[in-house]
């Protein structure tokens, strides 16, 4: 059955998405063009500019910096959040209250707040800001973290999973690591891959607390915006491609799994 | 039954250290440095005097509500048509079109004001391709004045909107529109007498969501032109970071009052989310 729909509901999604993909499409032929300064269209094509960049050993570095740094605050979110949320899920649902009400600071604490408050705590501490912004990132990340992992636990019974794990004789320990680790995973994974590629993405922060001395793929990126438009073009690529392909895991990490419950 | 737990214990402990380390540490030292004179000297109300003196602070108040508000205005507009447009399409297309919204959803800040540079720039896309037509006001447009960047701020404003109004659509059942029709309702009516009022609230909260999350941004406007824009957030990241002009403590004192804005944002969100569930209860 092929259902009748006006005209105006393309239209108006038709608007939404063109505002969306045009400036995404312009950065993407603009960075594989020759010259483009005075004709409507680009004189030409070239991939020069990709193979500058990635023959440009700072890209690399930055793109690495980027790498642990995200990657460094994520594990370490895990690490601590995932036994956390469990923990207040199962055994003290009352704290579940507190942990949102610290969601609803984050979300109204940005990151050129935060950073004011860090540089005056940690500035001269002798701490290094590389450590504060990863601890930044983890408060950052706290609620996609918690979403995740509170819908999955949720999902899959997790009280009556540790009594029933409990009466057969595990202790809290095994039963949390056998019985309700395996079987969050899934959850877990795409909360770590959305809170990633959020921080892959992140300028403030890495910028205000530590700037030039640990240059991220963002810092270089706004360095190379009065450089050259063509390497700067390509770098946007490059990024948005990786926002894709996370985009595209989380995705079928996400539909895999309703498929098996 | 009051024994120790071991597992909520030991999973809690470090979670609160790097709560309190990176959260609420750095809070108080704002919130009290706010109150401190220039050069960490004594406590005083002077930053938060010379914020309501100086007319310069009030602009950057004013500008910032103003971009934050048209920007949030438009998008929510756009979205509250998109959106539901969007649910009269199968599952298959809606799962498609929210995925490119929470795809572009990502795409902020320093890439997304590039993006805007290359079409609209000195040298852009657009303004060579509206100069070819000799389309004089179109090829004038500035991407680094005040419209520029609001154009910026819708875009990253619009997947949000969209994201944060698909669900509210489907609170809206179909059995009330077929009931309501039954009893003589045109579609108008419909929605004026129930679709809109049982949505107002949620899209009242979209929009103070929005609103937060236009007056905290600062990424965008920063790689356009810099610290120029008088902006709040350009101006608490210049007077805390700035070499020659810093003064952190004027800084910190505008960065509590914006935080004190976007969290009564955030409550009036909250409110008016629980105002919709008791409704529908």
């Amino acid at each position: 059955m092929k259902i009748k729909r006006p005209f105006y509901h393309y239209l108006t999604i038709g608007a939404v998405l063109l505002y969306l993909i045009v400036p995404l499409l312009g950065t993407l032929i603009y960075s594989f063009s020759t010259q483009w300064h005075k004709t409507i269209l680009p004189e030409g094509l070239t991939f020069h500019w990709y193979k500058e960049l990635f023959g440009d050993s700072v890209f690399l570095k930055a793109m690495g910096r980027s790498l642990i740094l995200s990657f460094g605050a994520t594990v370490l979110s895990l690490v601590i959040m995932v036994p956390t949320i469990f923990s207040i899920v199962v055994y003290a649902p009352r704290l579940e209250k507190f942990i949102q009400s610290l969601i609803v600071l984050t979300y109204a604490m940005p990151g050129v707040i935060i950073a004011v408050g860090l540089i005056r705590a940690y500035a001269n501490s002798g701490i290094s800001m590389v450590v504060v912004t990863v601890g930044a990132y983890f408060v950052g990340i706290l609620p996609y973290m918690y979403q995740g992992t509170r819908n999955s636990l949720r999902n899959i019974h997790a009280v009556s999973l540790m009594e029933a794990a409990e009466i057969l004789g595990a202790g809290q320990f095994t039963a949390f690591l056998k019985v309700i680790l395996p079987n969050i995973m899934t959850g877990i994974l795409v909360s770590s891959l959305l809170s990633f590629s959020i921080l892959f993405g992140e300028f403030v922060l890495v910028n205000l607390l530590v700037g030039g001395s640990f240059e991220t793929i963002q810092v270089f990126l706004y360095k190379k915006l009065n450089v050259s438009g063509h390497i700067a073009s390509a770098i946007v690529v490059c990024y948005f491609i990786l926002i894709c392909i996370l985009s595209v895991v989380i995705v079928k990490v996400t539909r895999s799994k309703k498929e098996t419950v | 039954m009051k024994r120790i737990n071991g597992m909520l214990l030991s999973s809690l402990l470090p979670f609160l250290l790097m709560v309190v380390l990176f959260l609420f540490v750095p809070l108080i030292f704002m919130i009290y440095g706010s109150f401190q004179a220039d050069g960490r000297t004594g406590l005083s109300l002077n930053q938060y005097a010379e914020i309501f003196r100086n007319a310069y602070y009030h602009q950057a108040f004013k500008n910032s509500i103003l971009i934050s508000f048209l920007s949030s205005l438009i998008a929510i507009l756009f979205a509250i048509f998109a959106t539901y447009s969007i649910t009269r399409f199968s599952k298959n297309t809606q799962n498609r079109v929210l995925i490119f919204a929470n795809l572009t959803s990502n795409f902020a800040g320093i890439p997304l004001a590039f993006a805007f540079i290359v079409l609209l720039g000195n040298s852009g896309l657009f303004t060579l391709l509206f100069k070819h037509f000799g389309w004089e006001t179109l090829s004038s447009f500035n991407v680094y004045s005040w419209s520029g960047l609001v154009l910026i701020y819708i875009y990253f404003q619009l997947p949000l909107a969209v994201m944060l109004l698909y669900p509210v659509y489907q609170g809206i059942q179909s059995q009330w529109k077929e009931a309501a029709s039954l009893l003589g309702a045109s579609p108008l009516q419909f929605w004026l007498r129930i679709g809109v009022p049982v949505i107002l609230p949620s899209i009242a909260g979209t929009f103070s969501i929005l609103f937060a999350n236009a007056m905290g941004a600062y990424a965008s406007a920063y790689a356009l032109t810099g610290s120029t824009y008088n902006l709040l957030t350009i101006r608490i990241g210049a007077l805390t970071t700035g070499d020659i002009f810093a003064k952190p403590e004027l800084g910190s004192a505008i960065a509590v009052l914006l935080g004190i804005t976007l969290v009564a944002a955030m409550l009036i969100n909250e409110w008016l989310t629980r105002k919709v569930r008791r409704d529908l209860s």
